[in-house]
């Protein structure tokens, strides 16, 4: 019977089935990093256990980093804890820690695929809910809490129900100027904060098969943001040349037998999902949020909603509460909206692909007067390729600041955060109150390109006009 | 590991209103610069509890009607977003035993039943209703019945379920799996051993 990738994953790592008719999942892969594994070896040590299988968990430091401070004590005592108490669980469990100083460290979703140790047909567990980003290359990649990454240490393996499976096809080619973030900006404000609740999704079609690996990472990567624990793309040409010859990647005989493989867990053609969704490529334009979260987005020629003419209480009310917080006039162009800050960098885009976009259309153009912009590589070996490439100069000649890998103004737990009400252009992943580190701070989510381009008219713009993008 | 046997719930409640409340209003990220969860209770919904200055904001939880509330209510989608267990675990140690709400995310969800938490999923007529008894009457006794999917508060009993796996862990007192996983270890090993890519 035809099945889909996620069934076969997910067989393939079923240990057995647990009393209340949940499964006990063999975890292949289990990524750590220091804000929510330190608890987790707490635990462990409380009930005597021993990390049951080191070699397959993988440690990285990337949230409290500070990005313009490289040695160590860091200024912040609370980070400077919690990176040693990393480095001193992974030393006495015997995991493998790629720390600063090993040249590989970085935001643990980019980290893992650069590596070679993301692979399809794989499960694996982080704590943090943007590991969805792994399914890029047809892994099974769950976001988890402490307590999980507790029971993932101790027994490789966790209790998890099965999830349904949605089918995401995305027909026919993107507008130029229309990026993988513009992609799922658009899923989610199509089928909502919450549409993905129980369910993998699984895109597909002509725009996925195109897209490259960093293009499918970042559409991944948010799918939690439409409450999809898992999200995912098919393995292909595309995914095995990318891991073709990574550090952790099977070499020799053992790589053709891992892509014949990997081939085998791709969904079978006529497989039946537990729902279709198509959306067309040409539906999709340049996409900003306006709200508190990520499915609040508009096309930046759109207007800000008006609640007046929202149609439910339910809606007006929270279109309400959002441009309370965010000090928007309803029914006014976004576009044309003056910022304060420019944040090109996270999970979500900080790659090099993204880089590479931006420093194309930033030569020669300048940072407008009074705008903060900072560009931060989501890891050191993105950061040293962008360098060998000038790309981190030709971003310095336009004034943004070239800082150093790690989560940076994502989610504030290290120096970059905004303060006050600054309005932040943001290629990161969630838009909700405070999250950029100050409480009345207010973000708007866009492709790294649409940042750039307000970073340069110091306004939220269109990256197509500014840059005359037009192939 | 003998586990506490969580069927019933009662205490009194508070309402937290509002649709997509994320994991980040419920404990900003910057309070998980921490290498243990203890005192996360003292910073739940910190943000839109207290002003810049530190003085305390309009806020249900401000209220001192509903001090000592065991039992939290709140809108659609709750607890969207980062996977931080440190939400859970602030709401628990701030002194929820229950959360009820239209519906949770799944991640969040999870993190909640692993503590012993059961998440209750009710109609938002029924929640508004249920608010509005313990707005006119905040000392009202509250009961969620885990086993029997409903809240009887006043008289009055409306449904209210916990998804079925997390109903039978919690009402079995298997809400931590760890025990059972741990039983499982040989079958793991014998699993791993058989999985090409995980061989040492």
């Amino acid at each position: 019977m035809a099945k889909s990738l996620f069934e076969k994953v997910w067989a393939a790592h079923a240990v057995r089935t647990l009393a209340n008719g949940q499964t006990q999942l063999l975890i292949g892969t289990h990524l750590i990093h220091e804000v929510t594994s330190p608890q987790a070896f707490g635990m462990l040590r409380d009930l005597g256990l021993k990390v049951a299988m080191p070699h397959r968990t993988f440690a990285t430091v990337d949230h409290i980093v500070p990005t313009d401070q490289l040695v160590e004590p860091y200024r912040d005592p609370l980070a400077q804890a919690m990176m040693e108490e990393l480095r001193r669980n992974c030393a006495q469990s015997g995991i493998t820690f790629f720390d600063r100083a090993s040249g590989k460290q970085g935001i643990v979703h980019i980290v893992g695929p650069e590596q070679g140790i993301t692979q399809p047909g794989t499960t694996i567990a982080c704590g943090d809910s943007h590991t969805s980003t792994h399914g890029a290359f047809g892994a099974v990649a769950f976001g988890i809490g402490t307590t999980q990454i507790r029971d993932v240490l101790a027994t490789q393996t966790m209790a998890l129900g099965k999830l349904k499976v949605r089918r995401i096809n995305v027909r026919g080619s993107l507008r130029p100027g229309v990026y993988a973030k513009d992609v799922i900006l658009h899923i989610i404000r199509v089928l909502g904060v919450n549409g993905g609740t129980g369910y993998a999704y699984e895109y597909g079609g002509e725009v996925f098969d195109r897209f490259s690996m960093e293009e499918r990472m970042t559409v991944c990567n948010m799918s939690i943001e439409g409450g999809a624990r898992a999200g995912y793309v098919n393995p292909d040409q595309t995914t095995f040349d990318y891991l073709r010859g990574r550090p952790y990647s099977p070499q020799g005989a053992a790589w053709d037998a891992a892509v014949e493989r990997w081939r085998g867990f791709a969904s079978d053609p006529g497989c039946s999902y537990d729902d279709v969704v198509t959306i067309e490529a040409a539906d999709i334009a340049p996409t900003v949020t306006w709200g508190i979260n990520p499915g609040q987005g508009i096309a930046i020629t759109e207007s800000i909603p008006d609640p007046a003419r929202a149609t439910a209480a339910d809606e007006r009310s929270s279109i309400e509460e959002a441009l309370a917080y965010m000090k928007l006039r309803p029914g006014a162009a976004i576009k044309g909206t003056r910022i304060d800050v420019a944040f090109i960098g996270s999970c979500t885009n900080g790659r090099l692909s993204d880089f590479r976009e931006v420093a194309r259309h930033v030569r020669g153009r300048r940072v407008a007067p009074g705008v903060k912009a900072i560009a931060v590589p989501g890891s050191q070996i993105v950061a040293l390729q962008c360098e060998k490439e000038g790309i981190d100069q030709v971003l310095r000649d336009a004034g943004f600041e070239w800082r150093a890998a790690g989560c940076s103004m994502c989610l504030a737990m290290n120096p970059d955060k905004l303060i006050g009400d600054q309005l932040c252009a943001s290629s990161s992943n969630r838009n909700f109150k405070g999250r950029q580190g100050s409480p009345t701070g207010r973000t708007l989510l866009m492709s790294p390109l649409m940042v750039a381009a307000a970073a340069v008219t110091g306004t939220v713009a269109d990256a197509r006009e500014v840059f005359a993008v037009n192939s | 590991m003998a586990l506490e046997k969580i069927t019933a719930v009662t205490g009194r409640a508070v309402c937290v209103p509002g649709n997509d409340i994320d994991t980040d209003r419920i404990i900003p990220a910057r309070f998980m610069k921490c290498v243990t969860f203890d005192g996360l209770g003292e910073f739940l919904f910190h943000d839109v509890r207290k002003n810049a200055e530190g003085a305390d904001l309009p806020h249900p939880l401000n209220d001192p009607r509903f001090r000592g509330a065991t039992i939290l209510l709140s809108g659609a989608n709750f607890g969207c977003g980062s996977s931080r267990e440190h939400a859970p675990q602030a709401i628990q140690k701030y002194g929820f035993r229950a959360v009820v709400a239209e519906s949770f995310a799944e991640i969040f969800f999870g993190n909640c039943t692993t503590l012993g938490i059961p998440c209750a999923a009710a109609a938002r007529a029924d929640i508004a209703r249920l608010a509005a008894a313990i707005e006119a009457d905040p000392a009202l006794a509250v009961t969620l019945d885990v086993a029997a999917g409903e809240i009887r508060f006043g008289g009055q009993a409306i449904p209210a379920e916990v998804r079925p796996a997390a109903r039978d862990a919690l009402i079995h007192g298997r809400w931590d799996a760890i025990g059972e996983l741990l039983e499982g270890l040989p079958a793991v090993q014998a699993l791993a051993t058989r999985t090409t890519y995980l061989a040492a």
